[in-house]
């Protein structure tokens, strides 16, 4: 046990959690625009595996990280595109397109993998340290003991992923997209009466949630694992999904409940070294924590709801006493 | 009915709006409206009258761009012009008050004032300058609203303010309200109308869409009548009384007699006894309501929509649950029992929404009608279906209830309404029902089906079966019926145990809330 408590008390933990945090947060942030505009996108999953594989070949063709950055990006908006073009034009289920695009993500990536260079199931091969994305060491901070260790040498799309969280509030709140956004998310007739055109704007929420994942997609391959391989993606797209109603799809909560299943898989990869704990055991902890984070949520959300139920009342017997 | 001089249009009248001949006829046959003229002048409060389904709502749709008239010609300050969208009307100066409200709860008053066309600076929208144009608009115009508090939390009266502002802010000339007062305090319609006149004072025209008598007494300079999608005039509202009005609102155009013996009542099979509801925005809409109905007899629920009927029916059935009272079946308490259990009692329903309550669009015929039936004896050989029984019952039923079809697994959403409706009641009429609640039967369904229908509800009960029919339809209650009850405001304003001598007037009066039992004379009250 002494053991366990000498791993999490170190600055590399919080190091770690960072790092794990940053694909779920991206895939949490492209779940809150969509579900800002009310489309549910549950193809995150399929969108970041399919993305990652183009970020890897297109880095490797080009000897470019960041084109192959940029080319993960463009195939996140351009499956965004494809489910909005299902959804909303053919009117499809979104969440049969979602779940069609996951399974596209996972068998579909094989089959493309193996069109493009003949390889199965994993890029290893491809591997070279050029097509990797670089981190960071922040001049400065890097030489603050603790602090430096915790927060710099970063994956750029790190820092980006938590840059991110303004930009996406910023939209959301600032910009007149953002406020179609959240009118259509909410009201779509009331958006449609004043003339903004509903389909357009939840066809552009899904591309730019789209472009979010694809991002997380890059990092998970061409940083995190630095190679892709068929199980590379392992559930983020649908633990974000939880982070994001945790954070009640809001920007800054939904970093926040990010951060905390973040840490959750952080523990899984520090416990699983200890000797004598079980490994599927602690394989389960991230899962176990998504489930028991959602269910208190759902608690306090239900208790909130009773006390402005109450709050409601108690105006309504004021108002009768006058 | 006494003549009564139409209020005259003379050359010189400018008119804001002019709609000349409009007839609105659905993909489903469904004529909403039938060769409509309906014009409003500069500057007047306009009232467009009539029970719901009158066609006044169709009619403000096609004038607000929602939809597109089958027929006839929409004319602006004189100009014609095509209406195609809410955008168009939008740029026309129309504007549009819905009666369920076009705001987004999570944002401010401001953001939902400039909504589709925020004021910016470079990328980000200026608030502060949104929050200034609402709070000038709303100063010009005596409006007092709050434009940094958010919608949800703000009153009901106060949503509404916001709404007419919108229209106000993007240059309507002309509003048109849909049952604006519908969802007010007495209070906050004071506010409204007193709102509403000093609009009328600036210039503007204001049609008022209402079906309550005393509110457009008050409020207007005129008034159309309609009724079954037509116009039945326009008239000044100085001079035509509420009677007046209710008799050209309500009544009937062509009048039916129903054949039937005279009833012979047994034991009581529905008591309810003390009913009370009050719905999801604090409205009570049914207020201690007690009657009984006997087996053989058919009680007829008349009045206009909204005043509690649907309310009842859905209780009657355990579709909501009732905040106060109780009703028994038969002597058996039903609140609360699964409907299962109410149909295993013998009660049988026609619903109101047959598409959504009464059958399953995409089953087929014989699927639909052993819905109720299907864990029978009779139509199982151990745990799998005895298929043949399933048949013979379903082609009986469709030879017996003249239900025109391709055969038994034809889906039934592709029959026709009338036939629709065949199926609905051929399986809620074979059951051996004690009591039928047959909520507006014949809506909307052809001649043949709806006397078909008629003739089987009086042939039930003359069986013996207990039969409650409501409907907003006046011959249809009237001569059905052996007893009468009208409801308004979640009341029994009357009740009669003799229909024939009723008169098509006073219905209109009680249905309206003009008159109630209790507050007349003694001599006019039916014999008991």
């Amino acid at each position: 046990m002494s053991q366990f408590f000498d791993t999490i008390f170190k600055p590399e933990f919080v190091f770690a959690i960072i790092r794990i945090t940053s694909p779920i947060l991206f895939a949490a942030l492209a779940s809150v625009i969509a579900e800002k505009a009310g489309v549910v996108n549950i193809g995150l999953e399929g969108t970041m595996m399919i993305s990652a594989l183009f970020g890897t070949l297109i880095s490797f063709w080009t000897q470019s990280w960041l084109i192959g950055v940029l080319g993960a990006l463009v195939v996140g908006i351009l499956l965004g595109a494809m489910m909005g073009f299902f959804a909303l034009r053919l009117r499809t289920n979104i969440i049969l397109v979602g779940i069609a695009l996951n399974i596209l993500g996972s068998g579909g990536t094989v089959f493309l993998l193996y069109l493009f260079t003949g390889m199965r199931g994993n890029t290893s091969s491809l591997s070279s340290p050029n097509i990797l994305i670089p981190t960071w060491n922040i001049p400065l901070l890097k030489d603050i003991p603790v602090v430096g260790a915790m927060f710099s040498g970063h994956a750029v799309l790190t820092y980006v992923a938590f840059i991110l969280v303004f930009v996406v509030w910023f939209l959301l709140y600032k910009t007149s997209l953002g406020l179609n956004i959240r009118a259509v998310g909410e009201n779509s007739n009331a958006a449609r009466s004043v003339g903004i055109s509903v389909q357009r704007i939840q066809y552009i929420a899904l591309m730019l949630s789209g472009a979010l994942s694809g991002l997380g997609g890059a990092f998970m391959s061409m940083y995190y694992s630095q190679s892709w391989n068929t199980g590379i993606v392992a559930g983020r797209g649908f633990i974000a999904l939880a982070a994001q109603a945790m954070g009640r799809g809001e920007p800054v909560g939904t970093m926040f409940s990010s951060l905390l299943f973040g840490t959750a898989q952080a523990l899984e990869t520090r416990v699983s070294g200890i000797q004598g704990v079980s490994s599927y055991l602690v394989a389960s902890i991230p899962y176990v924590v998504t489930i028991l984070g959602l269910v208190l949520y759902m608690l306090s959300a239900k208790r909130k709801v009773r006390r402005l139920h109450q709050k409601l009342k108690n105006r309504q017997d004021a108002e009768q006493r006058t | 009915m006494e003549t009564l001089k139409t209020a005259v249009e003379t050359r010189d009248d400018l008119l804001a709006v002019e709609m000349k001949n409009i007839s609105k006829v659905y993909p489903n046959g469904i004529a909403a409206n039938r060769n409509v003229d309906f014009s409003v002048r500069f500057g007047e409060i306009h009232a467009l009258i009539g029970e719901n389904g009158a066609g006044k709502s169709s009619l403000m749709k096609i004038l607000f761009g929602l939809e597109q008239p089958t027929e006839g010609e929409i004319f602006i300050n004189g100009e014609a012009v095509k209406l195609a969208s809410p955008s168009q009307a939008i740029a026309h100066g129309i504007g549009m008050v819905h009666q369920h409200f076009m705001l987004v709860p999570t944002l401010t008053v401001a953001e939902n004032m400039v909504l589709g066309m925020p004021p910016k600076k470079g990328i980000i929208i200026d608030y502060k300058k949104a929050v200034d144009m609402t709070a000038e608009i709303a100063k010009r115009y005596g409006f007092n609203v709050d434009p940094e508090a958010r919608v949800m939390d703000i009153p009901v009266g106060m949503k509404q303010k916001v709404e007419i502002l919108k229209a106000l802010l993007r240059g309507a000339k002309i509003l048109i309200l849909d049952e604006p007062t519908a969802v007010l305090t007495s209070k906050e319609t004071v506010e409204l109308f007193r709102q509403l006149r000093l609009l009328r004072d600036e210039g503007f025209t204001i049609v008022f869409i209402s079906h309550r008598l005393n509110e457009i007494k008050e409020l207007t300079d005129r008034m159309t009548i309609m009724r079954g999608g037509r116009s039945m005039g326009v008239y000044e509202t100085k001079g035509i009384t509420e009677q007046q009005i209710s008799q050209r609102m309500v009544g009937r155009d062509v009048i039916l007699t129903v054949e039937k013996d005279k009833s012979q009542p047994g034991d009581v099979i529905l008591e309810v006894r003390d009913l009370s509801y009050i719905n999801e925005w604090d409205k009570r809409m049914l207020d201690r309501v007690s009657f009984n109905l006997r087996a053989g007899e058919i009680l007829g629920i008349a009045g206009v929509e909204g005043n509690g009927q649907r309310e009842l029916v859905d209780i009657l059935f355990n579709l909501r649950e009732p905040e106060g009272g109780a009703v028994y079946v038969n002597g058996h308490e039903i609140t609360g029992l699964t409907q299962r259990r109410i149909r295993d009692l013998g009660v049988s329903l026609i619903p109101e929404d047959r598409m959504v309550f009464g059958i399953a669009g995409d089953a087929g015929i014989a699927d639909n009608i052993i819905a109720d039936r299907f864990d029978k004896k009779a139509y199982n050989r151990g745990p799998i279906f005895n298929m043949k029984s399933i048949h013979e019952e379903t082609d009986r039923l469709i030879r017996e209830y003249r239900i025109v079809s391709r055969d038994r697994n034809q889906k039934v959403g592709m029959l026709s309404g009338g036939n629709i409706q065949k199926v609905v009641v051929a399986r809620e009429f074979s059951s051996d029902p004690i009591l039928i609640i047959a909520d507006q039967p014949t809506r909307g369904i052809d001649v043949g089906a709806t006397e078909f229908i008629r003739a089987r509800l009086v042939e039930l009960s003359r069986a013996g079966a207990a039969v409650l029919l409501v409907s907003a339809d006046l011959n249809e209650v009237m001569e059905m019926s052996d007893r009468l009850i009208i409801f308004y405001g979640g009341h029994i304003a009357a009740s009669f145990d003799d229909t024939t001598t009723l008169t098509d007037e006073l219905m209109g009066e009680y249905m309206l809330g003009l008159r109630t039992q209790a507050s007349e004379p003694k001599e006019e009250k039916t014999h008991v």
